[in-house]
This record gives structure tokens, sequence and C-alpha cells, in this order.
């Protein structure tokens, strides 16, 4: 890789051992992929919950803690993604408390580094949406598939360890969507309906990813009617990226960079069609039973404006088995205020924060709390809860709230 | 020292030598692995209550989320890890990973390489020249 001269005092050891350590991993990445070169980043956020992390893992960052005072810090505006619990709802999930000594130890090493705590899969929503062009350092598949397609910036899958990196030395290796000839459309997507509820929208995204198979590939989607919302491209793109681990995504006439077809794509790109029983095939394969043990509302956390739909189902209900809506710390002083945790711990839910259920030691809370038919209106939390050894059940919100008062999945 | 070879255009590691575990299908370390058992415990994958354990593995691309970042390097720690990852196509976190935990990669082939090397098969992966051999 070619490094300015800046880049060069770096690998030098001129901006202390952090940097250098950074940039080392990051040429690694970056030759592996054949990166020319580095480009400036704006902001960075990181994906590092404990699950993932492990003792190792925490270990290496409160190594990088303990680097000398003035020679620690990010140089750019670096974030976290969900953490591995939220500590006042950790009995309610049956963790323990070397769980949350690792997440303690965690937010520790990274606040020394400079690292703002922020906790949230949905930074574009409740931290700062980047702008058309604006190059980022972006963890978490959801956050990186929204900004990339949806705001038109321009940022790779970065795990933990190369957006630290990124964080430290605000930049990252120029390759992949950095690069304007990555992000054309390789393959042409034509749907025969727009979906209206969020699992619909998850369940589309999640056999377009299946189809487009993997990171390198483009999605053109055709045939979507109207302006679709935020909480939809959101639930959206989070299935394409874990299902395909699709990056971007065009949806012509709708996302930035495809005001028309010849924008992004070639006439000739291979052309697959999406049909309502393609998507609803995909949603009937997760009716895996009629009883449920519990319902998680996670993966994304959930908006401002989901939490007001979750709070109105809610109303006059009583919950026979846990239901758990989570969302992140920056929504949750504002649902509190709404009312809306009110209205949803009245009827025996639970609003939780800081935190994503995926990433929150799935298969020990199934373990020590014995739920394994888990019924969720989140294609991206079906499609990641078989390994952790649950039978995940996806359906609408309104068919999962009716699940947590019967303690039975009925489907129309 | 006569095995068959096949170049990569991708990678990164040491130079390591062990039984091929091979399937057509993607991976990713949260989605697919009960990582204390060192199994894969995903029940639709075709790897399904086998061990990764010292194993090189062959299949096809990288799927799901970032976890997989610091999930090799933790592994590792362990020593719960695939002795190699070689893949059709890599995503990012892939690499990321490989390089935090120094596991060694492979990436990029003329041919389906799960298609080339069979499951079971002595193999030796060498990322400094960027080639896998059949042994």
């Amino acid at each position: 890789m070619k490094l300015n001269d800046e880049e060069q005092d770096i690998l030098a050891g001129k901006a202390g051992p952090l940097p250098r350590e950074a940039l080392r991993h990051q040429i690694k990445v970056g030759e592996f992929f054949g990166a020319a070169g580095f480009v400036a980043v704006t902001q960075a956020h990181i994906m590092a919950d404990t699950e993932s992390l492990g003792e190792a893992g925490v270990r290496w960052l409160e190594g990088l803690a303990a680097t000398s005072e003035g020679q620690r810090k990010v140089r750019v505006p670096t974030i976290t993604d969900p953490r591995g619990t939220d500590f006042a709802h950790a009995h309610l999930l049956g963790q323990t408390s070397a769980m949350l000594d690792l997440e303690r130890r965690t937010i520790a090493a990274f606040e020394t580094l400079g690292v703002a705590m922020t906790n949230t899969c949905i930074n574009y929503q409740t931290i700062q949406a980047p702008t058309r062009n604006e190059h980022t350092a972006f963890g978490d598949t959801g956050v990186v598939i929204y900004a990339n397609s949806v705001c038109g910036a321009r940022s790779n899958f970065e795990g933990g360890p190369s957006a630290l990196s990124a964080g430290l030395t605000g930049r990252t290796p120029r390759y992949g969507f950095h690069l304007p000839e990555m992000r054309r459309g390789s393959l042409r997507i034509q749907v025969d309906h727009t979906p209206t509820t969020l699992n619909g929208w998850g369940a589309l995204g999640g056999v377009i990813g299946r189809l487009a198979g993997n990171y390198w590939a483009v999605p053109v989607i055709e045939g979507i009617e109207g302006a679709a919302r935020s909480d939809q491209l959101k639930h959206f793109g989070a299935s394409m990226a874990s299902f395909g681990s699709i990056a971007l995504y065009h949806i012509v006439g709708l996302t930035p960079e495809a005001a028309k077809l010849s924008d992004i794509a070639a006439s000739d790109l291979p052309l697959h069609r999406v049909t309502k029983a393609d998507v609803e095939a995909l949603q009937k394969s997760y009716h895996t039973d009629t009883e449920v043990d519990v319902v998680v509302f996670s993966a994304p956390q959930l908006s401002l404006y989901e939490l007001g739909d979750l709070a109105a189902l809610c109303d006059g209900r009583t919950f026979s088995v846990p239901l758990l809506a989570v969302t992140s710390p920056q929504v949750k002083p504002d649902c509190d205020r709404m009312g809306y945790t009110a209205r949803i711990e009245s009827a025996g839910g639970h609003v939780l924060s800081g935190m994503c259920f995926y990433q929150s030691y799935a298969r020990e809370i199934s373990e020590a709390r014995g739920w394994k038919r888990l019924a969720t209106n989140s294609a991206k939390l079906v499609n990641i809860l078989g390994g952790y050894g649950y039978r995940p059940m996806l359906a609408s919100m309104e068919t999962c709230v009716d699940a947590a008062v019967s303690g039975k999945m009925v489907r129309t | 020292m006569s095995g068959k070879l096949f170049k990569a255009r991708h990678a990164m590691g040491p130079v390591v030598r062990g039984p091929a575990l091979v399937a057509n299908d993607g991976f990713s370390a949260r989605y697919d692995l009960d990582r204390i058992k060192g199994i894969f415990s995903r029940p639709a994958h075709k790897l399904a209550g086998k061990s990764y354990v010292g194993k090189i593995l062959v299949l096809d691309t990288a799927k799901g989320g970032v976890a997989t970042a610091w999930m090799l390097h933790e592994m590792k720690s362990r020593g719960i890890v695939p002795l190699a990852l070689v893949f059709n196509s890599v995503n990012p976190i892939l690499a990321q990973g490989a390089a935090l935990g120094d596991v060694a990669m492979l990436a990029g082939f003329d041919e389906d390489i799960t298609a080339s090397v069979p499951d079971g098969a002595e193999v030796e992966v060498n990322p400094q020249e960027k080639w896998l051999r059949l042994v």
C-alpha cells in the first residue's frame, strides 16, 4: 500500500504505539484486498459485545488502554454498538456476575481510549446519519448497509478491531465500497409487491440476501412502490446483510445513487424475480412451533415509532410469557417520557436499552431461562438464533404480542 | 511434494498443514458455531455437528455479521480454532479476524475450491506463496 507522509510517521511510531499498531493491522487487511492506499474517515462505530470478545478480547483492549496518558485517544468520533447487557435487566436475562464484570472492564477500557459508549446499532436514527459520499468505518452490518444504501455513505464492514483501528488512525484502507466502481449493481432484482409490515420487509431482505449470496454483490431492486420508511429499510437492510453478508443495495427511484437504473447498473445484468410467494415461503420456514416461551423485539434496536406501535398493542393486555423490547440508550428516555415504557410494562413486558438480544449471551440466556421457542418480528434475529439453539419464529408485531398473551403462536 | 496445487488471489497468515473439512456452504462464527464445544451448531449448516478444531475449513463464502472479527481471536486464545480458513470469497470481517487472530487464510480461486478439495484430505496452506496443496 502507498502511504503518505502522515501515515509513514504513524508507522514509524511518531504518533505513539497505538496508532502504529492500528495502522499495521489496517495494512494487513488492506494488502489482503489489494488496497492502493488509505482514505480518511469522519467517524467510526465499534461492535464489541463481550460474548464476542471473551476474556482474550477484553484483555487485548485493556492492554491498549494501559498505554500512556496522551497517547491512547481515538482521533475521530468513535462510538459503540450495543453492549452485551442492560445492567438494570441482567437478572431478567439470567446473566452471571462474570458476564457483567467483563462488560464493566470493556466499558472502562473503551472510555480510557476516548470511545463514546453510545451502545446503539441504529446510530443512523439516533446519533448522526452520515451524508452522501462520507467515508466512515462502521461496524454492525445493519449500520453499514443502511449508511451505504440509504444515506449514500461509504463504508465496508469494519469488525471491532478494525473500527477501533480506524478511530485511532483516522483512516481506513481504500477498497471495497469506498471505491465508486465497486458500488455499481451486480444483479437486478424485480419484486412484484411492496411489503407493509416490518417482518415482511425483513423477509424480503432475507430472500434478496440469499439470492445475492456474498459481500461483493450489489443488488439493484426494482418494483418497490412509494417511499419506504426508515424503520422499514432498517429491517430490510439488516436482514439482507444477515442472510447474505450484503453491504450495499440500490432501490431504483428511491435510494440516492439510483435515480434511474442506468445510473448504477448495466442493462444486461442477470435479472431475478422475487415474488410475494418467495417472501411468504421464507416466513413460513420459521413457523416452527405453536408454543412460545418468550417474545423478543430486537435486532435492530427499536425506534421511538416502533415502541409507540408496541405500546398501543399492549394496552389492556396481560402477558403470560415474557416480552422484551430492546432499544437504544438514546431512545429509552423518550420511550419513558412518552409513557410507552409504562404501557408496555403494565401488560407485563420489559423495555431494555443499550444491548441487543443476540449480542447478549443468547445461548446462556436460553439455558438459564429455559427459553427455546422465541417469537419475533425480526428476520435478522431468526436467522441468527438457530445456531444458538433456539426455535425462532417470525411473525408480525401484532401476532407476536398476541403470542405473549396466550403463549401460543396463532397465524392467520 | 507432487500434490495438486491451487493458487489463491488473497492470502495472509502462517503456513499450516492439516485435514480439510469441506462443504459448499457459508460461514459465520456467531451464526454457525458452538464455540464452547468447537462444533458447527447451526442445524441447517452442511457441517452441523462436526468439529472444526484443528481443521482447515474449506467453504464457499462469509455470511452474516461482524462478530467473527473478534471471535477468531477469542477461539485461538482457548485453542478451539480452525487451523486455516480457505474460501471461494471472503468478506472484510473474516480478513480482519484472521489478521487479529493470526489465522491462516486463502481466498479467491479460479475453480470452486469446495469442489476441488476432498473432505478429509490432508492439505498444506501456504499464505506466503498464496497456494493450497493436496498432500
